[in-house]
């Protein structure tokens, strides 16, 4: 008698599964897929005159410029804040967790202006900086500073389960065979957290490339000098260049889903190098 | 130092309570990086969000109120909860069928599928926008097709709605998905074998199971939703007391030097940020309870951008 | 060879918040001797062992190796061995990088070049048994061999005294037989003062020369397995050690032992490409 095997215990599969699928399409692939074929459609002739234009250059270089440093600042910041809160007790560290939330959490009109408000020329900080001459409101400094602050928990983030996990016995050893604090922390600590402090600078690359809505009201908007690549999108939209915008588009996109697909394929290269090979 | 006294000797209770000495630092390096930490925070961090309040009253109650309460923010106030409300709910419903679909069945391709749901985290905001301005436009795919029918999608709040919803979208699913493979099939095949249906497992078994997971994933998503700013930039038009939301109240506002009540209104969004901070430290609770495991929930839905 | 060092433990009082880890323990361990602390979970042993390493700080007592006090010295600079019930190796770095930290780091102050490290480490690899197997990662080996690494690394600087918390303890029975064996074979040849805590009695009479039995924070009984096997000070030395239960002597390893040739190892041939 031939027994037909059911596939699935659970009933449902095909209808969550189909659903899932369909909405997956309709609101992700595409559109996405919308924006690549028009972009092929562009040419490649056309499409590297864009790409190569003096002033989308210059917000693409202001753009990943700016999200460099900002990404290496949170590093080394985003490593003491992880540091403070995963080793040390001290009252006042619920404040500190909190704080680290508010980028996420904040809307990023809001963190926008208030961080614009904050450091012109009055504003609070503002008003300290430009006797001596810095000048942060409408200019690449505040562009960094803009998205240091939209980046940091990414970094905090990424570094505090790591350092939670860190097996203390392992610390213990180090000491035990003659290493000093320095010296456990450099040789023993860091190589450990160098992974996560990378997917934590990976993943700031990737939001603060694409940022907007912080970015917008301290960057001035000058072309050539303070328009990042995301405003020149829309700035081609308002022209109705599409075609210029869809071009640069794209190149953000391909850099957004490079620097995942990276994160995603070290992770997975990482886990089968650590995982056990025997019992 | 605990004075409770310590019931279970193991080493890793001692650890837990007690920290090891060697990690230990000395007082001038914890008081040094404490500062710094403390400093950075504050300055990068805490001044703006000061700055939003005090910024707020700068003109006095009485015209804080008047911006909030003003028509056209009403307006902004109306469209951002329904855009919200409808994009959150879409999205819920997906991450619940896709979570149910990914983690109770064995199918290939798992993988593919979870980093196609994961997308939209990776791109811009402006971006987001663009995609539906480039089928739905004027220009776009469909344009000619829906002026013809005299439909408006961009410019509209369709166009929002849609923008929103993408950029929301993987909120749901993605918390979802650890949260449900943690706990297993194991329950819900139970409650097959004893009679149940499909519907009436998940109602009685899984729902119960993932109530908190699902109640942070909302407050997130939903926190995210109405704070999302350029891709509704992109889309919306701009056009007060139809198309603003709340976020594109504040820009207009301040554009028009209307720095007061432009803080003001945003404000009111600050105030949410905090709301949606209480809730995630409240569920988060919960959620410990259940998977044991804080740190990866926040680790996983804290990905997004914008 | 130097004279191995003697450790002396006098009134060592050690509290968690009020919790009382060890309460006025007084211990010696002469020069040379192979030491097991033996007691249930709770009882202090593994606590005792870390204070000796100066990885916890008693609350009051002293505690010396030969005459010098060591109160005040910080884990870095007791020169001691010490080696994890679960390993504690260094994850990101090779076998031969892990047994050649502890040189690496006092690289300067006894001054090794990179090659005499590289050397002694390879020696000290083939001691354990473990030639071969100097690029592996510590992931890639076997539970009983990464006690080995573990073993090697603690042994690489030279150390005084050499502590072991449960070394076998992670392992399986078969194992774990072989293993202790061979720690006595081992400790004869390295002759250098060694501490081992164990909640296994057969462990510790099998190859102790003092047996330290420890319950809620005090020494019940401290001697050679012979005698606290037959004359055991107290109830719960004796109901510990299932002396009244035993119905045939403990095979006991005396004496030095002449080490045959090449030892079977298990695990020890298995990973060779």
């Amino acid at each position: 008698m031939f027994q037909r095997k059911s596939k699935h215990v659970l009933p449902g599969f095909r209808i969550t599964m189909g659903f899932t699928l369909v909405y997956l399409f309709l609101i992700v692939i595409f559109p996405l897929l919308g924006l690549g074929i028009k972009a092929s459609a562009i040419g490649w002739a056309r499409f590297y005159e864009i790409a190569t234009s003096q002033r989308v250059i210059a917000s693409l270089r202001l753009s990943f410029g700016a999200s460099l440093i900002a990404a290496t600042i949170n590093v080394f910041f985003g490593l003491v804040v992880a540091w403070v809160l995963v080793r040390y007790r001290f009252s006042g560290k619920r404040i500190i967790d909190a704080l680290v939330d508010i980028p996420f959490a904040l809307p990023t009109a809001v963190a926008g202006i208030a961080l614009t408000t904050l450091y012109s020329s009055k504003g609070w900080i503002g008003v300290w900086l430009s006797p001596l001459g810095i000048k942060v409101a409408y200019t690449p400094l505040g562009i960094i500073v803009a998205l240091s602050f939209v980046s940091l928990p990414l970094v905090v983030r990424s570094i505090q389960p790591v350092l939670e996990e860190f097996d203390p016995e392992v610390e213990e050893a180090a000491a035990l065979l003659g290493a000093h604090r320095g010296q456990r922390f450099m040789q023993v600590l860091l190589p450990e957290l160098a992974p996560a402090i990378l997917t934590g600078f990976a993943l700031s690359m990737a939001r603060a490339v694409g940022e907007y809505g912080s970015v917008v009201f301290i960057s001035g908007n000058l072309p050539m000098h303070t328009e990042i690549a995301p405003l020149l999108i829309v700035t081609k939209l308002e022209q109705y260049d599409y075609v210029g915008a869809t071009a640069i588009a794209a190149i953000m996109l391909l850099f957004s889903f490079s620097i995942l697909l990276g994160i995603n394929l070290s992770q997975h290269w990482r886990r089968r190098r650590l995982a056990p090979a025997l019992p | 130092m605990s004075t409770a006294t310590v019931t279970s000797f193991s080493n890793k209770a001692l650890t837990a309570r007690y920290g090891r000495a060697i990690q230990r630092d000395p007082r001038w390096l914890r008081a040094g990086l404490i500062g710094v930490a403390l400093l950075y925070l504050a300055v990068l961090v805490l001044l703006p969000l000061v700055l939003v309040f005090t910024a707020a009253l700068a003109k006095g109650i009485t015209a804080c109120w008047h911006a909030i309460t003003d028509p056209a923010a009403l307006d902004a106030v109306r469209l951002t909860l329904f855009i919200s409300f409808a994009s959150v709910s879409m999205n819920m419903v997906f991450g619940v069928a896709a979570a149910w679909a990914i983690t109770k069945f064995q199918f290939r391709a798992k993988g593919l599928l979870i980093t196609l749901i994961d997308l939209p985290f990776s791109v811009s905001p402006v971006v987001s926008g663009l995609i539906f301005v480039l089928l739905f436009g004027a220009q776009g795919w469909f344009g000619p097709w829906l002026q013809a029918h005299n439909v408006r999608i961009i410019f509209a709040w369709p166009a929002i709605l849609l923008a929103t919803t993408f950029v929301t979208f993987p909120f749901v699913a993605r918390e979802l998905i650890p949260l449900m493979h943690a706990q297993g099939s194991d329950e819900e095949q139970a409650a097959i074998t004893l009679g149940a249906s499909g519907w009436q497992t998940f109602r009685h078994v899984t729902f119960p199971n993932i109530r908190w997971g699902l109640i942070y994933a909302l407050i997130l998503c939903n926190a995210r939703a109405m704070g999302e700013f350029g891709a509704v930039s992109v889309v919306s038009g701009h056009v007060r007391g139809q198309t603003e939301t709340i976020p594109l109240h504040v820009e207009a506002l301040y554009n028009e030097y209307s720095s007061a009540a432009a803080f003001s209104v945003a404000s009111l969004l600050a105030l949410f940020a905090f709301a949606t901070l209480g809730m995630k430290v409240l569920t988060e609770r919960h959620l410990s309870r259940n998977t044991g495991n804080r740190q990866f929930s926040t680790d996983q839905t804290f990905r997004s951008l914008e | 060879m130097r004279t191995p060092t003697s450790i002396h433990l006098r009134n060592i009082h050690k509290q968690f918040g009020s919790f009382i880890a060890l309460n006025d323990v007084s211990l010696n361990i002469p020069s040379g001797q192979l030491a097991a602390i033996l007691g249930p979970s709770g009882s202090g042993k593994t606590t005792l062992l870390r204070i000796i390493a100066g990885l916890e700080t008693q609350n009051t007592g002293s505690l010396c190796f030969d005459t010098e006090d060591l109160t005040n010295t910080s884990p870095c600079d007791r020169h001691v061995g010490f080696v994890f019930q679960h390993y504690a190796l260094f994850r990101h770095m090779t076998v031969l990088e892990n047994i050649g930290f502890g040189l690496k780091v006092r690289r300067r102050k006894l001054g090794l070049s990179k090659k005499d490290i590289r050397d002694r480490a390879l020696r000290l690899l083939t001691t354990v048994y473990l030639e071969g197997l100097e690029n592996r990662l510590p992931q890639e080996l076997s539970g009983g061999q990464r006690q080995r690494v573990a073993l090697a690394r603690a042994l690489a600087i030279e150390p005084k005294v050499l502590l072991l918390d449960e070394p076998f303890g992670a392992l399986d029975a078969k194992v774990r037989k072989e293993l202790r064996r061979w720690l006595r074979i081992f400790h004869e040849q390295m002759g250098i003062t060694t501490v081992f805590v164990t909640h296994d009695q057969d462990e510790a009479l099998e190859i102790a020369d003092q047996i330290v039995v420890m319950n809620h924070g005090r020494i019940e009984q401290a001697g050679a397995p012979a005698e606290v096997f037959e004359r055991p000070a107290s109830i719960f030395v004796e109901e510990f050690l299932g002396i009244s239960d035993i119905s045939q002597p403990i095979d006991r390893l005396t004496g030095p032992v002449a080490v045959p040739d090449q030892m079977e190892f298990p695990g020890a041939l298995e990973v060779r490409a």
